[in-house]
């Protein structure tokens, strides 16, 4: 029985001062009890000779200097793991909330994880479609990668992650496959909404959930994140699964952060959050990824809002320098009507290069991409062009790639939420938009593939 | 790293990676300590009475006080000697690839190996005999490393004297003795293939020299516009998305070295993987061998504790010197230095101490600056019986006369600044040391023009101390060349001012005709596709071809323009200009001849446009987009 302490000095914020302790390590979880039998969660920041600093997960209401009794635990922060967690709902430290039989568990983990060996690598590869245009054709998702979407306040984040997560799959292979939910701080709305799209297509089934929600304490979203990855962790790698991590949303993560920070009275960096941000976020994310010789794979699709669509903002900007690209939604699209208002020429998927030609997708992929994406930046430039002067302004060609813009946005980037489509779907849609131009514009596309796939309108 | 501690003192605070322990007054400043029972390696980077301040390179988490500390008396320092080519090692030199089969996927804390392997065997050649007179720096054998590399043994820094005895050509293990010199007062000192060197230490070297000769990189924006010098330093800064780790990775292929080391400083794992999975498989065009010959890798992922992090970057520049004394011209490439300066900044911030811009620490500057000063082509210490006998002098193209050995260490760091905003302290901080400047654009990557270095914001100091060398040895007019090049690009931003305000129907003949071979250059020139297998390295020649293909047409083009009344349009939409475009995908044999056909046809047709205002050329790609209009 570890020794009890009823030596709680001083509380602010979610932070709280325990003196006179003994043997108790940095990171240790602990527990604080009241009187009335109630037991928060708690972890050592900093230990300073009998002095320890913990930091609550929960709210402290109710916690009383004299009589809560402060217990060391000697590990840190774990969950219980098994394949059951599939299908099921647990609250924002891994507890389930769905009202169904306890967990039995096959394992303990520590939520913190252990950093992987770069070594131990395998380089993400393997094409996985997505069925929507703008990701498949140009911004490849590969498994075991970390692709956020950068979203905005009243952008449809949502429905395009519940899109993905429904429509993901491998070609050509039938490996289980898994997702991992965990909702940051985010909308009872917004978490049904989720909850009912995997529900409507049975996806429920192969997806484990950990929510906490807006009015939960705001410092459990410091472990949320981690319990989520921690036990899509487990399925992954212990249980040869490919696992898709949906966190939503990162921006509530940071703000927990913040609090922490600003509790402690650290040195802030950019805007009030704290210096170590970037290692504190690539903590989180970095656990993607594929290991040799395992079998399985983390993908991860953080999604984050940007306060004031700004994305020099420290939450995007930092989450950028981390992930492997980002998908970058816009306003402007979304207020033409464009869904999902994927802005693709600041989006990017850095590891799209090897998952993509011939034997994954296609042979004529990349070029198509490259010649997409250099064409509709300059029908977007004509199209600006074409506001300042008026369409006499432009030459023939320009015009030309004002309409490809258009087009573009309309029959390629726009789609259905159902709309499934297949990545030679995607590239056929590609060569249909190409055609509008004439064959000596496309100069990043090989003779080849010229002369195998163009058709001049 | 492994020596043997003793214990001195016992934890008091736990904060982080930082560490407090009480009763040191035995330890030094900056010695290496071991913490708790793990062994964890740390290292003292303050000292307040008996109480030290410890920075700790792993996971600190089940520390507590109580727990002890030991010494090893030793500086924080890195295992040099064979096998250190084509190795992958973490911010404080230990090798990954020995933790993994140690510890498995995951990097658990305490693993206790050596940096370099105890157990090969390798064959060492002498190359002087015993009775010869030595001093610091000279070369006593080799081992023949991989295929491309001499791996120089030397002796030792501060050992002089004769040598008593030198093995003969046999293997031996890198801690074995393969000689023993007999100093001036009669003391015997074994040498041993491995040295160790404290990592924030220079190692030293007998003068410094001005860099004039350019590192040729293949990557024409750099080679052409904005070059660097052997021995030079370089900055990358740009936004996330912009291409740092590319253009980082290209160098590391293709850069004119015969050592690379790269540091992965605060980045992603996977980009370490891609390295390990690609390099091995790429041939160096230049010698033939696979890329990793020449390679070696540090890496402290963004994953990784963060107090190695600080100290990756000088494990690395150590490694780097080591190779650069035994003559080598050495790339450094460190990606990113913001890291580095995040994590200068973390501890700072748990020492509590008075925080400068934006919570940097006051001495981010001389930090960053000691380090990038570290770089530079010098005199080397030392005799080198290889290079006098025959041997040539690599970097100076000449054979080598009275002792004079140089070598090279170039220096390049990628800086991340928030938002790609370069107002920041470390990219300011850095722009006040280094003489390249590679301004990474985003608006360029958006349209994907890659390598995307913004060449109104760039510069290079070393232009015009190189221009000798190119003239020489690529071309007499290449300056001039570079210089049209350059004004061209200034001009076209002008123009595009007036363009936007009245559009380009209102410019004149000529000013069309110089935006659109600025768009040449843009596009056929600097647009440069790294995973394309011919355009992704371009020899100068071919640099210089490319360039005056471009300008050609221009002063082909120009003349005409000015004598007789023809249309612009007919001139830009000459069907050969397509053929200069795709000029960069030509391979090296066909160049000589393809570029005359070029030339002459663009003459030919120039000058066609001009007789027949009727100019029709059948079925060209050119007139089908006239008639799909």
């Amino acid at each position: 029985m570890p020794r009890e302490y009823k030596t709680i000095k001083e509380i602010s914020g979610p932070l709280m001062m325990v003196c006179g302790v003994e043997n108790v390590k940095y990171d240790e979880l602990a527990e604080v009890e009241l009187v009335n039998g109630k037991k928060y969660r708690c972890k050592v920041l900093e230990i300073d000779g009998t002095n320890a600093l913990l930091q609550l997960f929960e709210s402290s209401a109710g916690i009383n200097l004299q009589s809560s009794k402060v217990r060391f635990l000697g590990r840190s922060m774990e969950i219980e793991v098994s394949e059951d967690m599939l299908g099921r709902v647990f609250n924002g430290l891994g507890k389930p909330i769905d009202g169904e039989a306890q967990l039995l568990p096959e394992k303990r983990m520590d939520i913190n994880g252990i950093p992987m060996n770069p070594v131990a690598r395998n380089y993400p590869q393997e094409f996985v479609q997505t069925g929507i245009s703008a990701v498949d054709g140009l911004n490849t998702l590969v498994r075991g990668q970390k692709l956020p979407i950068f979203s905005a306040s009243g952008l449809p984040h949502a429905l395009l992650a519940a899109q993905i997560a429904r429509q993901s799959k491998i070609i050509g292979t039938n490996e289980q496959f898994a997702v991992v939910f965990a909702a940051i701080g985010i909308t009872f709305e917004e978490s049904n909404f989720f909850a009912n799209s995997f529900k409507e297509t049975g996806a429920i089934n192969r997806t484990a959930m950990f929510v906490n929600l807006a009015s939960d304490p705001a410092i459990e979203r410091i472990a949320t994140p981690r319990v989520a990855i921690t036990a899509a962790e487990y399925l992954a790698f212990e249980k040869d699964m490919h696992v898709l991590v949906i966190l939503t949303d990162i921006t509530n993560y940071a703000d927990a952060l913040r609090e922490v920070s600003a509790a402690r009275k650290e040195v802030p960096g950019r805007r009030g959050y704290p210096g170590y941000m970037y290692t504190d976020l690539a903590s989180l994310y970095e656990r993607a990824g594929r290991q040799k010789g395992k079998r399985g794979s983390l993908t991860m699709i953080p999604i984050l809002t940007m306060p004031e669509d700004d994305k020099t903002h420290p939450i995007p900007d930092l989450t950028g320098y981390i992930t492997e690209g980002q998908i970058i939604l816009s306003r402007d699209l979304y207020l033409k009507g464009v869904s999902p208002p994927i802005d693709v020429l600041p989006s990017l998927s850095r590891l799209k290069d090897k998952g993509i030609g011939e034997g994954k997708t296609r042979a004529d992929h990349s070029n198509t991409m490259n010649q997409i994406f250099a064409a509709y930046a300059r029908g977007k430039d004509s199209k600006q062009l074409m506001t300042i002067l008026g369409e006499s302004a432009l030459d023939k060609i320009d015009i030309l790639y004002a309409n490809f813009a258009d087009e573009f946005e309309e029959t390629y980037i726009s789609q259905k939420s159902t709309d499934d489509r297949s990545i030679e779907d995607t590239l056929q849609i590609g060569w249909e938009l190409l055609s509008i131009l004439p064959k000596s514009e496309l100069t990043r596309i090989s003779d080849e593939f010229l002369n195998q796939y163009y058709k001049a309108r | 790293m492994r020596i043997l501690s003793t214990r001195i003192g016992v934890i008091r605070k736990v904060s982080g990676p930082l560490v407090i322990a009480e009763n040191m007054e035995d330890a030094n400043m900056f010695d290496v300590v071991k913490v708790g029972n793990n062994k964890l390696i740390g290292e003292i980077i303050e000292m307040h009475g008996a109480d030290a301040s410890i920075q700790v390179y792993e996971e600190t988490s089940g520390l507590g006080p109580g727990a002890e500390v030991f010494s090893t008396g030793a500086p924080l320092s890195v295992e040099l000697g064979p096998g250190l080519i084509g190795s992958i090692f973490d911010g404080i030199g230990r090798p990954l690839k020995a933790i993994m089969k140690v510890a498995g996927n995951n990097l658990k804390k305490g693993v206790d190996v050596f940096s370099l392997d105890r157990q090969i065997q390798w064959e060492f050649c002498p190359v002087l005999s015993v009775g010869d007179e030595v001093s610091s720096g000279d070369v006593i054998g080799y081992v023949l490393e991989t295929p491309i590399v001499k791996h120089k043994i030397m002796v030792p820094h501060n050992v002089f004297g004769k040598l008593k005895s030198i093995s003969k050509k046999g293997k031996f293990t890198v801690d074995q003795n393969v000689a023993i010199v007999l100093t001036e007062d009669e003391k015997e000192v074994e040498i041993a293939m491995l040295q160790s060197w404290p990592v924030r230490v220079g190692r030293p070297y007998i003068k410094k020299l001005s860099p004039d000769i350019p590192m040729i990189t293949g990557q024409r924006v750099i080679d052409v516009l904005f070059p660097i010098a052997k021995g030079g330093v370089a900055a990358v800064p740009g936004p996330f998305g912009s291409g740092k780790t590319v253009v980082q990775h290209q160098l590391a292929k293709w850069s004119e070295a015969d050592i690379v080391v790269y540091i992965g400083c605060g980045e992603r794992g996977n980009e370490m993987t891609d390295v390990l999975n690609e390099f091995p498989s790429i041939i160096d065009p230049q010698t033939g061998n696979s890329l990793m010959q020449r390679t070696i890798l540090i890496a402290n992922t963004s994953d990784m504790p963060v107090a190695a992090r600080e100290a990756s970057i000088y494990t690395g520049i150590t490694i780097g010197e080591y190779f650069r004394d035994m003559g080598y011209s050495v790339a450094l490439m460190a990606d990113s230095t913001s890291r580095w300066a995040e994590a200068l900044r973390e501890m700072s911030g748990r020492l509590e101490e008075m925080p400068g811009e934006e919570g940097y620490p006051a001495y981010l500057g001389s930090r960053l600056s000691s380090f990038y000063e570290r770089a530079g082509r010098v005199r080397i210490f030392g005799k080198d019986k290889l290079t006098l006998e025959g041997d040539f002098d690599t970097t100076r193209n000449e054979p080598n006369k009275n002792n004079y050995r140089e070598g090279i260490l170039t220096v390049i760091g990628a800086v991340s600044p928030p938002g790609g905003d370069v107002s920041e302290p470390v990219s300011q901080a850095t722009l006040r040391i280094v003489k390249v400047f590679w301004g990474l654009d985003s608006a360029l990557a958006y349209k994907r023009h890659f390598p995307a270095i913004n060449w109104l914001i760039s510069y290079s100091l070393y232009a015009d101390i190189l221009s000798d060398w190119y003239v020489k040895n690529v071309s007499s007019d290449w300056m001039k060349l570079r210089g049209r090049l350059m004004s061209f690009l200034s001009k076209e931003s002008e123009l595009e001012e007036i363009v936007k305000l009245v559009g380009v129907d209102a410019l004149s003949g000529q000013d069309r005709l110089k935006l659109e071979v600025a768009r040449s250059i843009r596009e056929d020139f600097l647009h440069q596709n790294a995973l394309h297998e011919v355009d992704t390295f371009t020899p100068l020649k071919k640099q210089h071809l490319m360039m005056k293909l471009i300008l050609e047409f221009y002063d082909m083009s120009y003349l005409i323009l000015e004598k007789d009344d023809v249309k612009i349009e007919k001139l830009i939409s000459i069907p050969i200009r397509e053929k200069i475009g795709r000029f960069k995908y030509v391979k090296i044999e066909n160049l000589e001849s393809e570029y005359e056909e070029i030339s002459q046809r663009l003459n030919c047709e120039i000058s066609a446009a001009s007789i027949d205002e009727d100019f029709n050329s059948a079925d060209t790609d050119e007139t089908q987009r006239v008639s799909t209009n």
